[in-house]
C-alpha cells in the first residue's frame, strides 16, 4: 500500500473524471498511481520558492484572429458522426432528475 | 526500397509512376501486414485511384510536388475526412471526422498519397503499442518485440519497408523511440514548427508531429512538406517553412557538440557504446565534442508523468458519449458519461486520467503539476545553459533495444523509464532527432539522438546525416 496515495483518493479521482472503476481495479490502480507519485516525490520534494512555472514553452501570448464570418463544418456532417442526433442537435439522455 | 526522393524524382520525370509505386507499396503490406499489425485502416482503392490521379496530372504537364507519388502511412491520430479515425481507442472506434488535419491537406497538395492508418498505443500513451486497443504492433526487425510506442505502427510501416515515410507524433519520444527501436530516423521538431489542427490531443503543450523514414534526407524533406504556420493552430510558430533538404550535406565541422552524461547513464553497455562511437565519428568530421552534465534532465520523467497526464485529463473529457464515437446507453447523461468512458478506455488512459485529475486537484495542485510546471522552468533553463557553451547535444535516443512483449506492461514505470532520454526535449519545446548508430543486444539496432535547441532543425539533420554516412546505412 502507497504511504502517498489511499483507496478512497483514487475512488475519488475516478469519481471526478467519471470512470467506474471496480474493486481489483481500485486496488491495482492505487498500488500503480501510488508508485508514480512515489517516483514524483523527486521533484515534490525541491525547493522551488521563487522560480516561475512554465505552462507552455516559448512564452505564448494570446493569439487572435480577425472577427470576420467564415464557414464552420457542415451541420450534417458533424451530425452525422455523433453517436445521436434530432432536429439538427446531437441528442442526449435525460439530464435532469425528478423533482424533488 | 527506393527512398520518398528517389520516387518522387521518378514519378516527376516520367520514369516511374505513382499507380506503380503505389502498387509496390500495397503488396509490401499485404505481404507482413497481418503477421505484424501495422495499419488500423487500409484504402487500397482510393489510394491507386489518386495515384492514377497524379499520373494524369504528370502526363499534362502539371507540377505535381515535392513528393509527387509517394506512399505515406499516417498515425491514426490524424484526423482525415472520412478516414476511421480511432486514436487506438476503442471510444473512437467506427469515427469518420469531418474535417482533414492540416498535415493531410499539405501531404496530399505535395502529390504524396496517404494509403491508410497505422496502429498506435492508445491516444498516444504508451511506449510499445501494447496499449492499442487493437492489438499491438509487432517490431519488423523482429516480431517477438515491441516497435516501441506510441507511434509504433508508422515506425513499422517504414522498417518493413511498407511506405517509405510516414507520419507520428511525439509528447515524450513517441516519434523518437519507435524510430530508435525500428531501426529508422525520427523527428521530433520544434514545438509550433508543424500544425496540430487535426490533431486528436493528448498533451496540448508538448505534443508535435513529425517525420520517420528510412534516411536522413527523406525525413528532411517531409518536414519541409509538413511545416509552417497555420491560422487553425493559436500555438503555431508564425514564420514559413525552414529550408532543410538544402542543409543535409552541410557536415558538422567547427559544431560543438555536447555529449551529455544524464542522455546515457543507464542505459545497456551497447548503447553507451553507441553514443560514445557516435561522439568520435562527429569528432572525425570535424565538430568539438564536449563533456557535459545537465543534472536538471533526472527531473524530466517526474515533471512530464504530472504535465502531460494533467493535460491529458483534461483534454480527454471531451469523450462522453455525445458528439462522437462510442456511447453506452443508461438512463440519464452522468450514467451515461460514466458507462461510455469505462467502456471505452483502456487501462493506461484510465491511469493517466486519474494521476492528472489528482494532479490537478484542491490540496496537491502545488505538491505536484504546479512544482512541475516550475521543474518545466529549470528545464528550459539548464537548455539554455547548455546551448550557451555548445550547439548540439548527443545522446541515446533511448536506454535499450527493441524490448520484449509483456516484459514493461505490469510496471507502468518501467514503461515510462523508455522515455527517459526523449523527455527533456518536450518540456522543452525543443527540436531532436533519431537516427540508427550501430547495434545492441541480438543484432538489434540503436539510436542516438541528437537535440539542439528550438527551429535547429537544419543543424539536426546535418549531424545526422553525417552519423548516417559513418554508420554506412546508405
Amino acid at each position: 500500500m502507497s504511504e502517498v496515495l489511499r483507496r478512497e483518493d483514487v475512488a475519488k479521482v475516478a469519481r471526478l473524471a467519471r470512470l467506474i472503476l471496480s474493486e481489483a481495479e481500485l486496488d491495482l490502480f492505487t498500488e500503480q498511481l501510488g508508485q508514480v507519485l512515489e517516483h514524483a516525490k523527486d521533484i515534490a520534494a525541491l525547493e522551488l520558492e521563487g522560480v516561475v512555472a512554465t505552462a507552455h514553452p516559448f512564452g505564448l501570448i494570446n493569439v487572435v484572429r480577425e472577427d470576420a464570418l467564415e464557414p464552420s463544418l457542415a451541420r450534417d456532417a458533424v451530425l452525422d458522426a455523433a453517436p445521436d442526433a434530432e432536429d439538427g442537435r446531437f441528442a442526449v439522455p435525460r439530464i435532469m432528475g425528478e423533482a424533488p | 526500397m527506393r527512398t520518398a526522393f528517389e520516387i518522387a524524382r521518378d514519378v516527376r520525370a516520367g520514369a516511374s509512376s505513382a499507380e506503380v509505386e503505389m502498387e509496390r507499396s500495397l503488396s509490401a503490406i499485404k505481404a507482413r501486414n497481418d503477421e505484424l499489425n501495422v495499419f488500423l485502416y487500409i484504402d487500397e482503392e482510393g489510394a491507386l485511384a489518386l495515384a492514377r490521379r497524379v499520373d494524369e496530372r504528370v502526363a499534362r504537364g502539371e507540377d505535381v510536388g515535392a513528393l509527387a507519388g509517394v506512399p505515406i502511412a499516417l498515425k491514426d491520430n490524424l484526423c482525415q475526412t472520412g478516414v476511421p479515425t480511432t486514436a487506438g481507442s476503442r471510444i473512437l472506434e467506427g469515427w469518420r471526422p469531418p474535417y482533414n488535419a492540416t498535415v493531410v491537406e499539405l501531404i496530399e497538395q505535395s502529390g504524396a498519397i496517404v494509403m491508410g492508418k497505422t496502429n498506435m498505443d492508445e491516444f498516444a500513451m504508451g511506449s510499445s503499442t501494447e496499449n492499442s486497443a487493437f492489438g499491438p504492433t509487432k517490431n519488423p526487425l523482429d516480431p517477438s518485440r515491441v516497435p516501441g510506442g506510441s507511434s509504433g505502427g508508422s515506425a513499422a510501416a517504414v522498417a518493413a519497408e511498407m511506405t517509405p515515410i510516414s507520419i507520428g507524433s511525439d509528447t515524450g519520444g513517441s516519434i523518437r523511440q519507435p524510430a530508435a527501436l525500428c531501426g529508422i530516423v525520427g523527428v521530433k521538431p520544434t514545438y509550433g514548427l508543424v500544425s496540430r489542427y487535426g490533431l486528436i490531443a493528448f498533451a496540448s503543450s508538448l505534443d508535435q508531429i513529425g517525420p520517420f523514414a528510412k534516411n536522413v534526407t527523406d525525413a528532411a524533406l517531409l518536414l519541409e512538406v509538413i511545416a509552417g504556420h497555420d491560422p487553425r493552430d493559436s500555438t503555431s510558430l508564425p514564420e514559413p517553412a525552414p529550408s532543410l533538404v538544402a542543409h543535409v550535406e552541410d557536415g558538422v565541422k567547427g559544431q560543438r557538440i555536447g555529449l551529455v552524461r544524464e542522455l546515457y547513464d543507464g542505459a545497456d553497455p551497447h548503447v553507451v557504446a553507441s553514443v560514445q562511437a557516435a561522439a568520435e565519428a562527429l569528432r572525425e568530421a570535424g565538430a568539438v565534442i564536449q563533456e557535459l552534465s545537465v543534472p536538471e534532465f533526472r527531473l524530466g520523467l517526474s515533471a512530464y508523468y504530472l504535465i502531460g497526464p494533467a493535460e491529458a485529463s483534461s483534454n480527454l473529457a471531451r469523450y462522453d458519449g455525445v458528439r462522437y464515437g462510442l456511447r453506452v446507453g443508461a438512463d440519464d447523461v452522468t450514467a451515461m458519461n460514466e458507462a461510455t468512458r469505462t467502456a471505452g478506455f483502456g487501462a493506461e488512459v484510465k491511469r493517466r486520467i486519474m494521476l492528472g485529475t489528482y494532479a490537478l486537484s484542491a490540496g496537491y495542485y502545488d505538491a505536484y503539476y504546479g512544482q512541475a510546471l516550475k521543474v518545466r522552468t529549470l528545464m528550459i533553463d539548464a537548455f539554455a545553459n547548455a546551448y550557451q557553451k555548445v550547439d548540439l547535444l548527443l545522446g541515446a535516443t533511448t536506454p535499450s533495444v527493441a524490448f520484449n512483449f509483456g516484459s514493461k506492461t505490469s510496471d507502468p514505470i518501467a514503461m515510462y523509464l523508455s522515455d527517459v532520454y526523449t523527455i527533456p526535449t518536450n518540456l522543452a519545446g525543443d527540436a531532436a532527432i533519431s537516427v540508427p548508430f550501430g547495434t545492441g543486444e541480438a543484432g538489434l539496432p540503436v539510436g542516438v539522438q541528437l537535440l539542439g535547441p528550438g527551429r535547429s532543425e537544419a543543424r539536426l539533420f546535418a549531424a545526422a546525416r553525417v552519423l548516417e554516412v559513418a554508420g554506412g546505412s546508405s
